[in-house]
């Protein structure tokens, strides 16, 4: 039956992606342009993709250390009551819709990102990050920052989870060794952990790749390949899909869905990744969030 | 490097004896923000922000090396790789706190009587007012849709899984579950639009295609089945065979045991399950954005007509250019969470009291 979903998923978005592929005038892969609407319509995937993966890397290079911190402090250095507490509150953060972090980036924390990009581009501007003149603001590392937000929790309670599963003996083994307890940490704890984090980070970055509505709100809808990350710019193309469908007509449409396939396509792989992973491994059997 | 004293291999006396006086490390601390200060003010190279981290980093550095002197190099990594740890902790609340607060402080500005009651029809961009009221009706509708068809296909296919799947079939059908539950939102939206909206609907709308309520409870529900079924399955495996046995022993036939005997005794689990999915849900914005269509007025009808939902008009008024629209997204947004919030902790608690633990 859920085989059945996943081919029915392929089928009806390839049905429906084809005419307007046909239609395409430019090369649906290279083309950075998205006018699907025009006569003759000229649209392509290149600088969506590119976006989809600016962010997400921007928001795996900013989560994954803290997420892993957290994890760490929660299983090996934090009271129990302070764990129990803050490890509810991270799955509390975890169920919160993503349209309130799109909401709250690109009203409340537009500001700090926006003077700090101003500071970073006024001091490093000869690094091509962040270079350009402004606008500053919606850009790929807003949209990456709050990116990093939402997928911080479910990095966080699934590494929790693998670290918590170190077998106590060899934690014991490591300390009565005389090992410090970051020693224990690095020389028991991590490498038992090891597939288990690589698949939670393979799972938030499928998150990530996904994120749809967040993103729609928080950057800033041009459609170019850049590697500037600060200035006002960037799409992605799940966000593209949200802002672009209140006005695509009949190619339009199709245009947007064979982008939700290739999207489709780069998180099925993602996921099978990480859950061949798992599977592998057994390290945990947690439901995935 | 001074390397400590040692009495005999293998034996840090470092570790347990020598501590590194308090003073010396509020003196490294004071140190640590005066330089950074100092370089931040005197050069105008930033703002307090860069004070903090900078002094930090200075901090660790400092202390790492304090610590090096009196305790011994291990004690050091030790201790700065501890307060790394601790301090992405606090950096991680950091997010956290100005999200509530911001949800708290400016959602409550509209939280009044007349959001509850109207909706956003004839509401134009000068008008203070204008509600939720149609939104929260299509939140409720296609959440309550959803879980009517994905329930019992979620909890039937966990039992076939459990229960009567043997070999190589049940184990990708298992890992295609999990694959699934990481399908994003927005294709399982464009799955409905290409299969519901642009092929079946055509059939009986004349030859247009339909967007409504429905097909938006279509699209929750393919997010929702494999979260069900993950869970069901779950708990449906913590049912001690003992029980089982004993029904077999008894002579009752499998159908019953399974009824009788399995589905009960897991059932706080599953519902838990089913509500933390639910909650997932109602808080999905791209699938309802691409085939409910929208709305202003209130829809009661989910098979007909556009409807909108709390976290589409979330959206929708985020991106409206009124200047009343902002109030109207946060209060919406708060409706939503606490909806979310309130699932999700009731959940956690019918979870707590459940007998069957891992």
């Amino acid at each position: 039956m859920v085989l059945v979903i996943i081919v029915a998923i392929t089928a009806f978005l390839v049905a429906e992606a084809v005419p307007a592929l046909q239609a395409d005038d430019a090369n649906f892969l290279t083309e950075t342009e998205w006018f699907p609407n025009q006569t003759p319509p000229e649209f392509g995937i290149a600088a969506l993709a590119w976006g989809t993966l600016v962010t997400s890397v921007i928001a795996l290079v900013v989560a994954v250390p803290v997420a892993l911190g957290i994890a760490l402090y929660l299983s090996h250095y934090a009271p129990r009551r302070i764990a129990t507490t803050f490890g509810f509150v991270i799955d509390l953060l975890a169920a919160v819709p993503s349209v309130v972090f799109g909401l709250w980036g690109f009203t409340v924390f537009i500001e700090p990102v926006r003077s700090f990009s101003v500071w970073l581009n006024k001091y490093f501007g000869w690094i091509p990050l962040f270079g350009g003149d402004g606008p500053f603001g919606r850009s790929f590392m807003l949209g990456g920052l709050v990116l990093a937000i939402m997928v911080l929790p479910i990095i966080t309670a699934l590494s929790r989870e693998v670290f918590r599963q170190t077998p106590t003996a060899n934690e014991e083994a490591a300390l009565s060794l005389g090992a410090t307890r970051w020693e224990m940490i690095r020389t028991a704890v991590l490498p038992y952990g090891r597939p288990g984090v690589i698949a939670s980070v393979m799972l938030g970055l499928g998150r990530a790749l996904g994120e749809t509505i967040a993103l729609a709100l928080t950057l800033g809808f041009i459609n170019e390949i850049t590697v500037n990350i600060i200035q006002n710019g960037g799409n992605s193309i799940a966000a593209n899909i949200a802002n672009g469908f209140g006005e695509a007509g009949e190619i339009g449409r199709g245009a947007l869905i064979a982008s939700g396939l290739v999207l489709f396509a780069i998180t099925l792989v993602v996921n099978m990744a990480a859950r061949a992973i798992i599977y592998r491994r057994r390290e945990f059997t947690e439901s995935a969030a | 490097m001074t390397a400590p004293a040692q009495t005999a291999p293998g034996r840090d006396p470092g570790l347990r004896g020598r501590r590194t006086p308090l003073l010396v490390l509020v003196g490294v601390a004071v140190v640590a923000f005066g330089v950074s200060a100092a370089i931040c003010y005197g050069t105008g190279f930033g703002n307090w922000v860069l004070v903090l981290v900078m002094g930090l980093i200075l901090y660790l550095v400092g202390s790492f090396f304090a610590i090096n002197r009196y305790e011994g190099r291990r004690a050091a990594r030790d201790r700065t790789w501890g307060a790394l740890i601790h301090s992405a902790f606090v950096l991680a609340l950091l997010p956290l706190v100005s999200v509530v607060w911001t949800l708290i402080s400016k959602g409550t500005e509209r939280l009044d009587l007349n959001f509850f009651s109207t909706s956003m029809n004839n509401i134009g961009a000068r008008d203070p007012d204008g509600g939720a009221v149609h939104a929260i009706i299509g939140t409720l509708e296609q959440v309550a849709i959803a879980a009517a068809i994905t329930v019992p296909l979620g909890v039937l296919a966990a039992v076939y899984i459990v229960e009567y799947g043997r070999g190589r079939f049940t184990l990708a059908i298992r890992f295609f579950v999990d694959v699934m539950t990481g399908i994003p939102s927005i294709v399982a939206g464009l799955f409905v639009l290409a299969f519901w909206v642009l092929i079946v609907t055509p059939w009986f709308n004349n030859g247009q295609p339909a967007f409504s309520g429905f097909a938006a409870a279509l699209a929750l529900s393919v997010l929702m089945l494999p979260t069900i079924v993950r869970s069901t399955e779950e708990m449906l495996r913590l049912v001690p065979a003992p029980l089982r046995e004993g029904a077999y022993a008894l002579g009752v036939p499998k159908w019953k045991t399974i009824v009788r005997v399995v589905i009960p005794t897991a059932l706080p689990g599953i519902i838990t399950g089913i509500m933390l999915s639910i909650a997932r849900a109602a808080g999905e914005t791209a699938p309802v954005l691409l085939v409910a269509g929208g709305s202003d007025a209130v829809n009661i009808n989910p098979f007909e007509n556009n409807q909108t939902s709390l976290s589409l008009f979330v959206f929708q008024q985020a991106g409206d250019a009124s200047r009343f629209a902002p109030a109207r997204a946060w209060t919406a947004a708060l409706t939503l969470v606490a909806l979310v919030l309130i699932l999700t902790i009731a959940a956690k608690l019918l979870a707590g009291r459940n007998r069957l633990r891992r």
